[in-house]
């Protein structure tokens, strides 16, 4: 029991750290989501062309192979530059390796999701603001992103429960996030049953937060829609 | 650029590696149908005993990452006891849990199984009222009803959504190498060790994976044209 407690506040460390992967990754994804959806829905064919090969190659590969090959790969071409221009090459960081490969995944899947959620909004919805005099930008702001977000939230969560989980395997490239550290506790206290089961208590209630949170944004954008009852 | 000459050296290890991948996969996803039928009734019916005791399980496996789970089979159970006793006494049960392959496959099994269920629960839920009533008005008891109308009718309407699940379960299936498997990531890990060729390895895995991807997506899209012909928009 005293072991428990002994190594309870790192887990709790690590978990914050879990957290810290996922959030980062979770900006980086909606940026690079945006990003997409607007090359997929372009009427450029260079910008659409790009943007389908990127969702499409993400989402038919593991994100462990992804992360292994980004982890791995990017430290040998670290190497090969600093060959050469003969400096000392560094260490490739195992957290910008894993925030950057899970943040580079899930950017293919929130592509799709606001893709169909700006897909959703009704076109006249545009023309009206258009006609009001508004520019590109105000569209955009004042009418189209408010409006894509109620379709797209369902989605965003789903996305957000994903890439959470996914997180666990930063701990496959050595980041010490927890459970990699529960890991360590197992093998030193030879409990690592007691301290797994604190790590998949953790995800749950990280799971569970966001579950509710996610509704209570729902309920929030949806705020003016009428749902159909029987 | 790539080295063919590493990857062709190395092919035997990415087919054994894919062939442990596919059998995972495919032992995995029919234990987890097979689980999930019974689940899925229990699940959507109006006990909310029944139903909230499927569910508690689902949301546990649903809630957490598939590694921690299988991490916690595979390493976690031996630090009881009563376990590592049944290993020396040479019980032939508790003896599969120091298996890799039996502990990623319960693990994957147990993860698909809560997912599967989900989704059959909901396409079940959503059984048009009209169908239950005529197989009422027909004589049908409960269970020739779930038989015959229930069941066969939301299966079709599950495809899409079970698709997906297949999908996840062999990309998912990807972790095994955590408890020493050498499956298709971990046949790409043994040949990066190997050659120090993190572009050969992990590439050609990745197209590997794309490719049975590719080829499952194909035959989901040949089962919807089969099965859920009748829901097409008609032309």
């Amino acid at each position: 029991m005293s072991e428990i407690v002994e190594y309870f506040p790192a887990i709790l460390q690590g978990s914050l750290l879990t957290l810290k992967v996922a959030l980062l990754s979770l900006v980086l994804a909606v940026l690079l989501g945006l990003t997409g959806a607007a090359a997929r829905l372009s009427t450029t064919r260079w910008l659409r062309f790009p943007a389908v090969t990127y969702t499409t190659l993400i989402r038919g590969m593991p994100d462990l192979v992804l992360m292994l090959l980004v982890f791995y790969g990017g430290q040998l071409i670290i190497n090969d530059i600093a060959d050469r221009f003969e400096i000392e090459p560094f260490d490739l960081d195992p957290f910008v390796a894993g925030v950057s490969t899970i943040g580079f995944i899930f950017g293919a899947y929130f592509t799709e999701t606001f893709r169909g959620a700006f897909m959703a909004v009704p076109s006249g919805q545009m023309e009206a603001a258009r006609a009001y005099g508004m520019n590109r930008w105000q569209v955009f702001q004042r009418i189209l992103f408010p409006q894509m977000l109620r379709h797209a939230l369902p989605g965003i969560g789903n996305n957000w429960q994903v890439l959470l989980k996914s997180t666990a395997i930063v701990s496959m490239i050595g980041l010490t996030d927890m459970t990699l550290l529960a890991d360590q506790a197992g093998r030193t206290t030879h409990q690592p049953f007691i301290f797994y089961s604190i790590v998949a208590a953790i995800y749950l209630i990280f799971t569970a937060v966001s579950g509710w949170g996610i509704v209570r944004l729902e309920r929030h954008y949806s705020v003016g829609v009428r749902r159909a009852t029987l | 650029m790539l080295d063919f000459a590493i990857i062709i050296d190395s092919l035997p290890d990415f087919a054994r590696g894919t062939l442990l991948s596919l059998q995972l996969m495919a032992l995995s996803l029919l234990a987890g149908f097979i689980a999930a039928l019974p689940l899925a009734v229990a699940r959507s019916s109006s006990s909310v005993l029944l139903s909230r005791s499927v569910g508690f399980y689902t949301y546990i496996f649903r809630g957490t990452p598939m590694l921690v789970q299988l991490l916690l089979i595979y390493y976690g159970l031996s630090q009881f006891e009563w376990m590592q006793r049944g290993w020396e006494e040479g019980n032939v049960v508790l003896l599969l849990f120091r298996e890799p392959f039996f502990c990623a496959w319960l693990a994957f099994a147990l993860n698909t199984t809560a997912y599967t269920t989900e989704i059959f629960a909901g396409v079940f839920k959503n059984t048009p009222l009209g169908e239950i009533e005529a197989g009422r008005a027909a004589g049908m008891t409960h269970f020739t009803l779930l038989r015959r109308i229930v069941i066969p009718a939301g299966l079709r309407r599950a495809i899409p959504t079970y698709s997906n699940e297949v999908i996840l379960m062999l990309q998912g299936s990807a972790i095994a190498s955590a408890v020493t498997l050498v499956d298709l990531t971990g046949a790409a890990r043994y040949v990066y060790s190997r050659h120090f060729a993190p572009f050969e390895a992990f590439i050609f895995a990745g197209i590997i994976y794309m490719v049975l991807t590719f080829f499952l997506v194909g035959i989901f899209r040949f089962a919807e044209l089969r099965w859920l012909a009748h829901l097409r928009p008609r032309s």
